[in-house]
C-alpha cells in the first residue's frame, strides 16, 4: 500500500504492507525517537501525538494515519549548535529535562516529553497531580518519576513566562550536623514563589569536597541531549541493507527432550532464509552470566540443546525476511516431543525421586555444584561459634520468610543487530551491560577467535542487571554465520517474561540470638534459593544474600570483634525460566527476612527499633565480618571497613519523615475519621448518617541497610584519555553506562583533575575494538573502579600536561603547576591555555600526542549504608496497602553528581517498591509464566508513587581518590522491610512473604481478628 | 510520473526482476538498488575502468551502460569472486600476496577486467599484462606490484 502520511509538519511517501503498524513504519522512515517497549501499548515508549493527543503507534495500522498530522519527538527542538545554521535550540520542556536529570536510559523519554508537551498546550499551569496523570501511560523503570515530573512542571513555569530555581545549591549542608528534629518531608528545598524544584537531594556534604568545580555538582548528563532528541542511539536503531529479522522457536514445556524436529516445511517458506536447530550447530556448553574469568559459576547452557528445560527454553532460531514470515516459519517447524516430568517446586529438586534437569555429559561443575541432585551452588559460611552464640542467648527468635521471583522490565527489551563487516568480523551491535563478557564468552560458541568479534554497546534503555546476561547475542550471531546477512533479534515482551532472567526466588529461615540488652549473640540465615533451569549466578546471587545483609549485624560488645554469624543455602535447579542478576544481587533476598525478623524481635523484646539496629550494626574499624570467610568461591581477604555513616543516616532520614511525630502515636496512626477527611473512602461519604470508625490505619518503619562496592580483586576498570587540538579530550571508557549516567560521572571526574568545564570531555562507551577493557556495568562498581581508571588516567594527562606547560611558561617546576579553567598556572599566577600546550604538542616543538591509558582493580569493597523509612496506609477493609513516603538517606561516600545519584535512589526505591507490594512471577502446573505482559506484571506508573525523599549523607572513603562509594544498588535493599515494617506498625500483623498483596493482609486481618 | 521498465537480469547467479528507469546507469542499478558497491564508479564517463563488470562474461565499463540494456544478460561483479578471506578467488589471493593494490578503489574493475584476460591467455607476458591493463587507471600503484600480482596469479591457476 501506498499512502501519504504528514508527519512533523512535512509529507513523507510510505509503502507499507496493510497490516504494519504506525510503530514500524515511522521507524522504517527514519523516525528512531518511536521506541519499541511491548506489543499492547502498555509501556508508552511508542508514544507519538496524533493531531495533537498521545497514541500509541505501536497498536495503530499506520494505514489508519492517514490524513492525521503526526508529531515525533523529532519534530520538537533541535540541537542548539549546529556550525553556522542558527537554530531554535531544544523545546523547553526537552531543555527541562535534561537540567533536572529526568533523563535516565533516555528510552521512554520521548514518549514522556510528547505526552507532556499535549498537557501543557491543554494545560499550561498544571498541577502535579495533572503532570503525572499525563505521562501516566508512559512507564519509566529508572526515574522514580521524581525529575520527569519536576521536569514537566519546570518547563511549564518557564512557558509561562515565570522564574524557577537554578539547580542545585539548595540543600547543602556541613557536617558535623547536629541531629535535626523537624519533618523535612513536603517541605520544598527553594524559596520560589512559583516552583519548588525539588530534583535535587539534601547533601550532607563531606569536608573534603569543598575545592572541586565539578565533582559534587548537578552537571547535565554527557548524553542526555541526544537522548531527549530521540537520536538514533539505540542498538535498534540502525538500518542495514538486508537486514534479516531473527525469531526463536521457544518450548511449550517444562521439561522435555526433543525426539525429532522437521523444518522443512519452515524453510520452504518464500522469505526464510534459514532454519536452525541443536543439529545445526556445534554443541559448546557455557554459562550465559556476564561475569570475569573464570565465571564462578557451573557450565550448563547450549545455545541450542536437544532437551528442554523451562516453558520457553529455545527449540529452533529462524532468520526471515520479515516478521510475519518468521512468525510463519516458527509455526511450521513440527517437533515431537518427550515430555518427561517436571520440577516447580525448589522444595521438590532435591527430593530423592526428583528427576535431573542437567543430565548432559558437558556439564562442568563449579565449586560444590552438584547437577545429579538438582543442586547448581551450595554455601556453607559459618562465622565465630554460632552455637556458643545461641547458648549464650537470654532468648531465641525463628522465623519463616519467602521472597518472589520478579523481572527487571526494563523498558528497552534485550536487543542484538549481527553483521559481517568489510573484514569479515562479526560485528555485535547489542544492549549489553558487559561487552567485554560478550565477547570472550561467546568466542568458543560462535567458534571464532576473539579477535573476529567486535562487540558495540551503543545507548542502552535500562538493564538493572538483566542485561548483564550474555542472554540472546547468540541467536543472531548464528544466523549471521548461517546466512552472511545481517540479522536484528529483538525480544518481544512476552520473551522478557519466559526467556529472559529474573531475581532468584527464595525461601529464607532466621535463627537469631538476643540478649535482655538487644545485645545479638548469633544469627543464621537458611536459604533455599531458586536458580531456575540454569546456574547462571546461582552461586553469586545467593552468596551475596548472605554475604552483605548478614554482615550488617556483628552484634555488641564482645561480639562485635567476634561475631557468630551462619549463612547456609542450598541453590537448586527447577523447571522455571533461569533466575540471575537483577540490581542488588541478592541482596533484597536477604534484607526482608533479616529486618523483618528483627523487627520482630524488637516488638517482642520491647526495644526501640531504631537503638536495636545501631547497637548491633557494624562500625567504622570493625571487619567486614564475611570478607574472612567468603570470597564469591575464591580465597577470602580480611577487610576493614573504614567508613560508616549508617547512623547519620538514621538520624536524617527519622527527621525528614517525622518518626519521633508518628511513632507509637496512636491519634496518627488511625488517622482522621472519615467525616472531617475529605480524600476519606467513598463508603464513609454515601453513610454519612452512621458515624463509623476509619478503616485506614497508618503506619510508619525502617530498615538499615548496607550493600558492597565492586569485587575485590578481581573486577577491573579501564580507561584512556587524549587530548586534542583545542584542548579538549576524548575519554574512551569500556564501562557501559545503561543509563545510569556513568559516562557523566566518569567524565565529571576525569574533568576535575584536568581543570576543564565537563563539557571538554568528549566521553564514548562502549566498543571492544577502541575502548579499554572493563569488566561492564554490574556490582555497583563502576564509579568506584572505573571511576579510579578514569583518574589515573587523567593524572598521567595532567601530568604531561604540566611538564609541557612548565617548560612553555619558562622552566618552572612542573610540580608548582595547577590546572584549573582551562588552563595551566605557573606558582606566580601566569598561566598558558590548554588549547596552546595542546597546540604546541601536536604541532609545533617536540611534539607527542598527550594521552595515557589506565586501569584498576581494587584490593576492597567499601559498603555503603542506607536508612530506609516508609509510612504506609492499611485498608483493613480490603487489605490494600498504600505506601504514602519513602525516604532514604544513603552514605555512598562522595556523591559526584547530586542529580544522577539521587536518580539512582528514586528509581532504585521504586523498583523496590514494586518487590514489596505488587511484583511477582508466577508459573501454573504446567509451569506456564501467568505473568506475559506489562498489565499483568505491574509495575509502577508515574500517578501511583508515594512521595520519594532522598538524603545523601557524605563520608570520604579512602580507598577511592574522589571518597565515592556506591549508590546503585542499595535502594533496593530496604523498602520491602521497611514498607513490611510499617505493616506491622499500622495493624499489628507481620506479613513475612512479598508481595504484601492486599489479598495477603487481608487473610491476615481474617484469621488475626 | 517518470516511466520505467521492468528488467530481467541474473547477477552473480542470482536473477533479479526490477523496474529501472530509462536512464539509469547499470553502475547506478548494482550500487544503488542491489547494494553491489564493490562496483566502483571512478569518472562516469569510461575513462578509469573502476566500474569493470562482466556482461556475459566479457568485461564491460558498467558507467557506459543503462540498466535497461542489461535486460536479459547474465553480469558478474566481483562480489562474485570470493565470499570472505579464507575463500578468495587466487587472483584476489595474488593481489593480497603480491601488494597489487593500494588504497583499492581502481582493484574490483582491474580484478574484472583480468578474469577473461587469463581465460582467454593463461600465460601472459608482462607485457601482455600492461596492454590488458590498460583501460584501468591506477593513481596509487604504478601499476608495478598489479602485474607482479597478475603473474602470480597465472602461476597460481596453471
Amino acid at each position: 500500500m501506498n499512502i501519504t502520511l504528514t508527519i512533523n509538519s512535512k509529507a513523507y511517501e510510505a509503502d507499507f504492507s496493510p497490516n504494519e503498524t504506525l510503530l514500524k513504519t515511522l521507524r522504517k522512515l527514519g523516525f528512531h525517537g518511536v521506541k519499541f517497549g511491548d506489543e499492547a501499548g502498555l509501556s508508552g515508549a511508542d508514544t507519538v501525538l496524533l493531531d495533537g493527543k498521545p497514541i500509541n503507534a505501536g497498536s495503530m495500522l499506520t494505514a489508519q494515519a492517514e490524513g492525521h498530522k503526526i508529531v515525533t519527538i523529532e519534530g520538537l527542538g533541535e540541537h542548539p549548535e549546529q556550525g553556522w545554521k542558527k537554530t531554535d535550540g531544544l523545546h523547553a520542556l526537552q531543555q527541562a529535562f535534561i537540567e533536572t536529570g529526568a533523563v535516565q536510559c533516555g528510552y521512554c523519554t520521548p514518549g514522556q516529553v510528547l505526552a507532556s508537551q499535549t498537557l501543557l498546550e491543554q494545560n499550561p499551569n498544571p498541577s502535579e497531580d495533572e503532570v503525572r496523570e499525563a505521562i501516566s501511560g508512559v512507564l519509566c523503570r529508572c526515574t522514580g518519576y521524581v525529575k520527569p515530573v519536576q521536569a514537566v512542571l519546570r518547563a511549564a513555569a518557564q512557558l509561562r513566562g515565570e522564574g524557577f530555581d537554578p539547580i542545585g545549591g539548595a540543600g547543602l549542608f556541613d557536617w558535623p550536623v547536629e541531629n535535626p528534629s523537624t519533618p523535612l518531608g513536603g517541605e520544598p528545598l527553594s524559596n520560589s514563589p512559583s516552583i519548588a524544584t525539588q530534583v535535587a537531594p539534601k547533601i550532607i556534604v563531606a569536608p573534603e569536597t569543598k575545592k572541586w568545580k565539578t565533582v559534587g555538582k548537578p552537571e547535565i548528563k554527557v548524553d542526555a541531549i541526544k537522548l531527549v532528541q530521540g537520536k538514533p542511539a539505540f542498538a535498534a536503531d540502525i538500518e542495514k541493507r538486508g537486514m534479516l529479522i531473527a525469531k526463536v522457536l521457544h518450548s511449550p514445556h517444562a521439561h522435555a527432550r526433543i525426539k525429532n524436529i522437521d523444518t522443512s516445511k519452515a524453510k520452504a517458506i518464500p522469505g526464510v532464509v534459514a532454519v536452525l536447530t541443536w543439529k545445526d550447530i556445534p554443541r559448546v556448553v557455557y554459562s550465559t552470566a556476564g561475569q570475569s574469568d573464570p565465571i564462578p559459576g557451573p557450565l550448563d547452557t547450549f545455545s541450542l540443546d536437544n532437551k528442554v528445560r523451562f516453558v520457553g527454553d529455545r527449540v529452533a532460531f529462524v532468520a526471515a525476511e520479515t516478521v510475519e514470515i518468521a512468525d510463519m516459519a516458527l509455526s511450521k517447524i513440527e517437533v515431537e516431543y518427550e515430555a518427561l516430568s517436571a520440577i516447580l517446586d525448589s522444595e521438590d529438586a532435591m527430593k530423592p525421586d526428583a528427576i535431573q534437569i542437567h543430565d548432559e555429559p558437558e556439564y562442568v561443575n563449579f565449586a560444590d555444584s552438584d547437577p545429579s541432585r538438582n543442586l547448581a551452588a551450595e554455601i556453607r559460611i559459618d562465622i565465630g561459634d554460632v552455637e556458643k552464640g545461641f547458648a549464650e542467648a537470654d532468648r531465641i527468635f525463628e522465623g519463616d520468610y519467602v521472597v518472589p521471583k520478579v523481572q527487571q522490565a526494563h523498558i528497552e527489551p534485550h536487543v542484538c543487530v549481527t553483521y559481517w563487516d568489510e573484514d569479515d568480523r562479526l560485528v555485535m551491535r547489542t544492549s549489553t551491560q558487559v561487552p567485554f563478557h560478550v565477547r570472550r564468552m561467546l568466542a568458543p560458541v560462535l567458534d571464532l577467535p576473539v579477535k573476529r568479534i567486535r562487540v558495540i554497546k551503543p545507548r542502552i534503555g535500562g538493564g538493572f542487571g538483566g542485561k548483564q546476561e550474555v542472554l540472546m547475542e547468540d541467536v543472531p550471531a548464528h544466523l549471521t554465520i548461517a546466512t552472511g546477512r545481517p540479522v536484528i533479534y529483538e525480544y518481544t515482551r512476552e520473551e522478557e517474561f519466559i526467556a529472559a532472567r529474573s531475581r532468584h526466588p527464595m525461601k529464607v529461615h532466621m535463627k537469631t540470638g538476643v540478649k535482655k540488652d538487644g545485645t545479638i549473640t548469633a544469627n543464621e540465615m537458611v536459604v533455599l534459593a531458586d536458580t531456575g533451569a540454569n546456574g547462571a549466578h546461582a552461586l553469586t546471587v545467593t552468596g551475596n544474600t548472605g554475604h552483605k545483609s548478614m554482615a550488617l549485624y556483628v552484634g555488641d560488645g564482645k561480639y562485635r570483634k567476634s561475631p557468630n554469624i551462619r549463612f547456609y543455602a542450598d541453590v537448586v535447579y527447577t523447571n522455571t525460566p533461569p533466575s540471575g542478576a537483577f540490581r542488588g544481587y541478592g541482596v533484597p533476598q536477604g534484607f526482608w527476612p533479616l529486618d523483618r525478623h528483627l523487627e520482630k524481635i524488637t516488638r517482642e523484646m520491647g526495644f526501640d527499633p531504631i537503638e536495636f539496629r545501631l547497637k548491633n550494626a557494624i562500625r567504622p574499624g570493625e571487619y567486614h565480618p564475611f570478607s574472612k570467610a567468603w570470597n564469591e568461591g575464591r580465597e577470602p581477604r580480611p577487610e576493614i571497613v573504614h567508613t560508616v555513616g549508617l547512623e547519620q543516616c538514621v538520624q536524617q532520614a527519622k527527621a525528614a519523615i517525622g518518626w519521633d511525630q508518628k511513632f507509637n502515636n496512636e491519634d496518627w496512626r488511625n488517622g482522621p475519621t472519615p467525616a472531617d477527611n475529605g480524600q476519606g473512602p467513598e463508603l464513609g461519604k454515601a453513610s454519612s448518617a452512621v458515624q463509623r470508625p476509619s478503616p485506614l490505619r497508618k503506619g510508619i518503619g525502617l530498615a538499615t541497610v548496607m550493600q558492597g562496592t565492586a569485587i575485590p580483586y578481581l573486577d577491573m576498570g579501564g580507561a584512556s584519555i587524549k587530548m586534542n587540538d583545542d584542548g579538549s579530550f576524548n575519554l574512551l571508557v569500556g564501562a557501559t553506562d545503561l543509563g545510569t549516567g556513568s559516562d557523566t560521572v566518569l567524565a565529571q571526574m576525569a574533568a576535575e583533575v584536568l581543570g576543564v568545564p565537563l563539557e571538554d570531555l568528549i566521553c564514548y562507551s562502549s566498543d571492544t575494538d577502541f575502548t579499554p577493557f572493563d569488566k561492564g556495568a554490574y556490582a555497583s562498581s563502576t564509579t568506584y573502579i572505573s571511576g579510579t581508571a578514569v583518574v589515573h588516567a587523567a593524572e598521567k594527562v595532567a601530568d604531561r600536561i604540566k611538564v609541557r606547560a612548565a617548560k612553555m611558561l619558562g622552566d618552572i617546576d612542573s610540580q608548582e603547576i595547577e590546572l584549573r579553567d582551562r588552563k595551566a598556572y605557573g606558582p606566580d599566577g601566569k598561566f598558558i591555555t590548554l588549547s596552546e600546550v595542546a597546540m604546541d604538542s601536536l604541532h609545533r616543538n617536540d611534539q607527542e600526542q598527550i594521552m595515557a591509558v589506565a586501569s584498576y582493580v581494587s584490593p576492597v569493597s567499601p559498603p555503603p549504608f542506607g536508612a530506609q523509612f516508609a509510612e504506609v496506609t492499611v485498608d483493613i477493609e480490603t487489605g490494600q496497602v498504600t505506601v504514602d513516603h519513602l525516604v532514604m538517606a544513603v552514605d555512598s561516600g562522595v556523591i559526584i553528581n547530586p542529580l544522577t545519584a539521587s536518580g539512582q535512589i528514586e528509581g532504585g526505591m521504586t523498583q523496590a517498591l514494586g518487590y514489596a507490594v505488587c511484583e511477582e512471577m508466577r508459573y501454573n502446573e504446567k509451569g506456564e509464566a501467568l505473568e506475559r505482559d506489562l498489565d499483568r506484571y505491574h509495575i509502577f506508573r508515574a500517578d501511583e508513587m508515594p512521595e520519594l525523599t532522598t538524603i545523601f549523607v557524605e563520608t570520604f572513603e579512602p580507598s577511592h581518590p574522589f571518597g565515592v562509594k556506591a549508590v546503585a544498588e542499595i535502594p533496593m535493599d530496604g523498602v520491602a522491610p521497611a514498607v513490611g515494617n510499617a505493616v506491622r506498625d499500622a495493624i499489628g500483623i507481620d506479613i513475612d512473604e512479598i508481595p504484601i498483596t492486599p489479598e495477603k493482609v487481608w487473610q491476615a486481618l481474617k484469621q488475626g481478628l | 510520473m517518470i516511466k520505467t521498465y521492468s528488467i530481467s537480469t541474473t547477477i552473480n547467479e542470482k536473477e533479479y526482476k526490477s523496474e529501472v528507469e530509462s536512464r539509469l546507469l547499470l553502475s547506478d542499478f548494482l550500487r544503488h538498488e542491489l547494494g553491489l558497491t564493490g562496483t566502483h564508479v571512478g569518472c562516469e564517463h569510461g575513462v578509469c575502468g573502476a566500474c569493470t563488470i562482466l556482461v556475459n562474461g566479457e568485461s564491460m565499463r558498467s558507467c557506459l551502460m543503462f540498466a535497461v540494456q542489461a535486460d536479459g544478460l547474465e553480469i558478474t561483479t566481483v562480489e562474485a569472486l570470493g565470499k570472505d578471506k579464507d575463500d578468495l578467488h587466487p587472483l584476489q589471493q595474488s593481489f593480497w600476496e603480491a601488494h597489487g593494490l593500494q588504497c583499492g578503489f581502481c582493484t574490483p574493475g582491474i580484478l574484472m577486467t583480468l578474469i577473461p584476460f587469463l581465460r582467454e591467455n593463461p600465460d601472459p607476458t608482462e607485457k601482455e599484462i600492461r596492454a590488458a591493463i590498460s583501460g584501468n587507471l591506477c593513481r596509487c600503484t604504478g601499476y608495478q606490484h598489479i602485474v607482479d600480482a597478475v603473474l602470480l596469479a597465472a602461476e597460481k591457476m596453471k
